[in-house]
C-alpha cells in the first residue's frame, strides 16, 4: 500500500496533523459552504485553502493546479451557464465554492498517510459491524483490492490474446464471461489461502439478523 | 450454515472454507479491483458533455448482479475507500478525496446503492434469472437509482436547476443502456458456469 | 528461540506441544454435491516427505486440501499430529501451511514484504520480531531486493517463492503443497525443488512433476477418488509410468 501515486511525502505542519483531524475539518467546511451560500465566504475559504497548501503542507502551486485538472471543465461550464442564466455573483460562488471543496479534498489526500486515512475508515465503518462486516478487515480488504488491479487487467490481457489467436469474431464483451469466471476461481483459492495462513483466525461479528 | 450449495463447478471441487467471511472478503475485493480495471478501458469522451462515458458503470451492474446485494454493495462501498484514500482507480486516473468534492459525486455516492439494489433484484428473480430480468434489474438499480442520486446532488451542488442537470445527464442514456445489456448478458452467462449467489435454502440442511 | 525456554512450560494438553505423530485419514470419503471425489481412503503417513501423484480429477488436489482442513471429510476423520481437522480446525492450520498452484491467487498484499508478513500479523507477533522473521525469510529466498516493489512485477518463479516464504515464515510443523511446479519453467521446477527437499518440514507434495520425486520417503497414487499404489519412489512412480503409456 506505499505505492499510491496521490500522497505527497513532505515535513510540513498539515503533514503532521492527524488524518481524522483534517477529514473533520473538511466536512466542516463543505457543511460551511453550503449552509452559508454568500459571496464573500466561498473566495475567503478558496483563499484560506491555497495558503494552507502552499504554506501549510508546502505542495507546490503545480501540484495544486493538477489536482484542478479533473473538474476545470465543469468550473468553465458552470460560470457560462450562470452567466447566461443568471448572474455573474451566483456563477462565482458556485464556482468558488467547488474549488475550494476540491482543493481542500486534495490537501488532506496528499497530506495523508495510507495507513492513517485506513484507520479513520475503520473508525468511520464501525457501525458495519451490524452487517457482519469487521471494521478491522478493511485495510486488508483495500492492500487485496490493490493487488488484485494488475491480476485482474494482466488475465483480461491473456484472454483477448487467446482470444484473438483463435481469430475470435464475437464481440469483445464476451471476453468478460471467461474473464470473470477466471478471476472468480482464483478470487475463491485467495479465500482459501487467507484462511490456510490465518485470516479467519476470529469469527467475523454477527449481523444484526441473525443475532438473537 | 443453511445455505444450498450452488452447483459446483466441475473442473475443480468449491471447498467451503472456514466461516465463509473470508470468501466473501475475497469476492469483493476482486469486484472492486474489476471496477478499477474498467476505468482504465480508454473512455468515450463525448463533446459538449465535460464527464467521458466510461465502463466503470458496468462494474456496477457486474458487482451487483454476479455477487448479489450485500456483497455487490460492499465490493463499490470498498471502491470508494481504494479512492479515498489516494489510489488513482477512476476513470480518467482520479482518486483521492477531491473527487468526493467534484459535482459529480453524487454518482459516486450512488454506485454503492446501485449495487445494492441491482444484487436484490437480482436475488429475488434468481430462480428465474435470465439475461431479460437482469436488464431489468440493471436498468433499475444501474440507471434509475444512479439518475435518481447523481442529478440533484449536481443541481445544488452547482446550484444548477434540476430540470438542467436532468437534461444534461440524457445525453448519458443511450450509453447506458448498452452497458446495461451488456452486463445482462455477461451476468447471465457466468450465472450458468460459476454461479456467486447462494439463496437460504427451503429446507435448511445441516451440514 | 530464546524467548520461547523464557515461557512457562505450556500445558500437556496445548496442540503445540503435541508429538508430530504424523497424519492420519481414517475412512475419508469427499463427495461434492453427486459426485464423490473421494472413497473410503484410510492411510497413516508418517514419513517425512510424502508424494501424491495422479491424473487430474483424481481426487488428489482434494485430498491435499483436507489435510489443513480447507475441505472437510463428508465422512471419516482427518488426524494431523492428533488433532482432528474437523473439530480443531486452527490448531491444525496453525501446523500445516499449505502452498498452492498458482501464486497469483496465494500473494494477497499488493508488496512482496507486506504479504510476507501477513500470516504474522494474524498470528499477532509483535512488529519487531515479525519484521525480523520477514527480513530472515526474504533473504533465504533471494527476495530481499524485492521487499517493497509490487508482487505483480515478480518472475513467475520469484511469484512462488514469495508463495512459499509467505507460508514459511510462520514456523509451520508440516507443509502442503498442491502442485507447486506445474505453472513454472525448468529452472525454477528445479528451484521449488531444492525448496522442498531442503525443508526440515514434514512435506506432503501434490505433483503432474515426477522429477520432483526424488529423495521422497514415499510416493502415493490417486486415481477415481482411491490410492491404487503406495510405495517408494522408484517402484511407485515406475508402476504409475507404466499405466499411463
Amino acid at each position: 500500500m506505499s505505492t499510491l501515486a496521490l500522497y505527497s511525502p513532505r515535513l510540513s505542519p498539515l503533514h503532521r496533523t492527524p488524518a481524522g483531524v483534517k477529514l473533520a475539518a473538511l466536512g466542516a467546511l463543505s457543511v460551511l459552504l453550503f449552509a452559508v451560500p454568500r459571496l464573500p465566504v466561498a473566495p475567503a475559504a478558496l483563499a484560506v485553502v491555497v495558503v494552507l497548501a502552499l504554506g501549510g503542507a508546502r505542495l507546490t502551486p503545480r501540484q495544486l493546479l493538477a489536482q484542478l485538472r479533473p473538474v476545470w471543465l465543469w468550473l468553465v461550464g458552470l460560470l457560462a451557464f450562470h452567466l447566461v442564466v443568471t448572474d455573474l455573483a451566483s456563477g462565482s460562488l458556485a464556482v468558488l465554492r467547488l474549488a475550494a471543496l476540491v482543493l481542500a479534498a486534495a490537501v488532506v489526500t496528499a497530506t495523508s498517510k495510507v495507513a492513517d486515512l485506513v484507520a479513520v475508515i475503520e473508525w468511520l465503518c464501525a457501525p458495519l459491524r451490524l452487517v457482519g462486516v469487521r471494521p478491522g478487515r478493511i485495510g486488508l480488504a483495500i492492500a487485496m483490492t490493490l493487488r488484485f488491479i494488475p491480476l485482474v487487467a494482466e488475465r483480461g490481457a491473456r484472454i483477448r490474446e487467446a482470444q484473438a489467436a483463435r481469430g475470435a469474431t464475437r464481440p469483445m464483451f464476451l471476453m468478460l464471461v471467461p474473464l470473470l469466471v477466471q478471476v472468480l476461481q482464483l478470487a475463491h483459492t485467495t479465500a482459501e489461502a487467507l484462511d490456510a495462513r490465518g485470516a479467519d483466525d476470529e469469527p467475523p461479528p454477527r449481523p444484526l439478523w441473525r443475532r438473537s | 450454515m443453511s445455505y444450498r450449495a450452488a452447483d459446483p463447478t466441475p473442473a475443480r471441487t468449491r471447498s467451503k472454507t472456514g466461516n465463509g467471511g473470508t470468501r466473501d472478503l475475497a469476492y469483493v475485493a476482486l469486484f472492486a479491483a474489476i471496477v478499477a480495471v474498467l476505468g482504465v478501458i480508454p473512455p468515450v469522451a463525448v463533446p459538449v458533455i465535460p464527464v467521458p462515458i466510461t465502463a466503470q458503470t458496468l462494474g456496477v451492474m457486474l458487482a451487483g448482479s454476479v455477487l448479489g446485494a450485500r456483497r455487490g454493495g460492499l465490493a463499490l462501498l470498498l471502491f470508494l475507500a481504494v479512492v479515498a484514500v489516494g489510489a488513482p482507480v477512476l476513470s480518467g486516473g482520479h482518486g483521492g478525496l477531491g473527487v468526493f468534492a467534484g459535482p459529480t459525486a453524487g454518482y459516486l455516492y450512488s454506485w454503492p446503492i446501485a449495487a445494492f439494489v441491482i444484487g436484490w433484484l437480482t436475488q429475488l428473480f434468481w430462480r428465474r434469472f435470465n439475461a431479460g430480468y437482469a436488464f431489468l434489474a440493471n436498468v433499475l438499480g444501474g440507471i434509475v437509482v444512479i439518475y435518481a442520486i447523481g442529478i440533484p446532488f449536481t443541481s445544488l451542488y452547482a446550484d444548477v436547476p434540476l430540470w438542467t442537470s436532468f437534461t444534461g445527464s440524457f445525453l448519458f442514456l443511450p450509453g447506458d443502456l448498452v452497458k446495461a445489456f451488456i452486463a445482462a448478458l455477461v451476468a447471465d452467462r457466468v450465472r450458468r458456469s460459476y454461479p456467486v449467489i447462494e439463496l437460504p435454502a427451503r429446507q435448511p440442511a445441516h451440514r | 528461540m530464546a524467548r520461547a525456554w523464557r515461557r512457562a512450560a505450556p500445558p500437556a494438553e496445548d496442540p503445540a506441544v503435541r508429538s508430530r505423530s504424523g497424519i492420519e485419514l481414517l475412512d475419508v470419503g469427499h463427495t461434492y454435491g453427486d459426485r464423490v471425489v473421494l472413497r473410503e481412503v484410510s492411510l497413516v503417513l508418517p514419513e517425512h516427505r510424502v508424494a501424491v501423484i495422479g491424473s487430474n480429477g483424481s481426487g488428489k488436489s482434494t485430498l491435499a486440501r483436507l489435510l489443513n482442513g480447507l475441505v472437510l471429510p463428508t465422512s471419516g476423520r482427518v488426524l494431523v499430529d492428533g488433532l482432528d481437522t474437523a473439530t480443531d480446525l486452527r490448531a491444525v492450520r496453525r501446523r500445516v501451511g499449505f502452498v498452492f498452484q498458482d501464486p497469483d491467487a496465494q500473494i494477497v498484499h499488493p508488496t512482496v514484504a507486506e504479504d510476507v508478513a501477513f500470516g504474522l500479523q494474524n498470528q499477532r507477533v509483535p512488529a519487531a520480531e515479525r519484521d525480523q522473521r520477514v527480513t530472515e525469510v526474504l533473504a533465504r529466498y533471494g527476495l530481499t531486493e524485492h521487499a517493497d516493489h509490487p508482487a505483480h512485477l515478480l518472475s513467475g518463479g520469484q511469484k512462488q517463492l514469495l508463495a512459499i516464504a509467505g507460508v514459511l515464515v510462520m514456523r509451520p510443523a508440516r507443509v502442503v503443497f498442491d502442485e507447486p511446479t506445474t505453472l513454472l519453467d525448468l529452472a525454477n521446477r528445479r528451484r521449488v525443488g531444492r525448496v522442498i527437499e531442503e525443508l526440515e518440514q514434514d512435506v506432503v507434495v501434490v505433483t503432474h512433476d515426477l522429477d520432483l520425486l526424488a529423495g521422497f520417503d514415499r510416493v502415493l497414487v490417486v486415481e477415481d477418488g482411491r490410492v491404487v499404489a503406495d510405495g517408494g519412489p522408484d517402484e511407485t512412480v515406475g508402476w504409475y509410468v507404466a499405466r499411463m503409456s
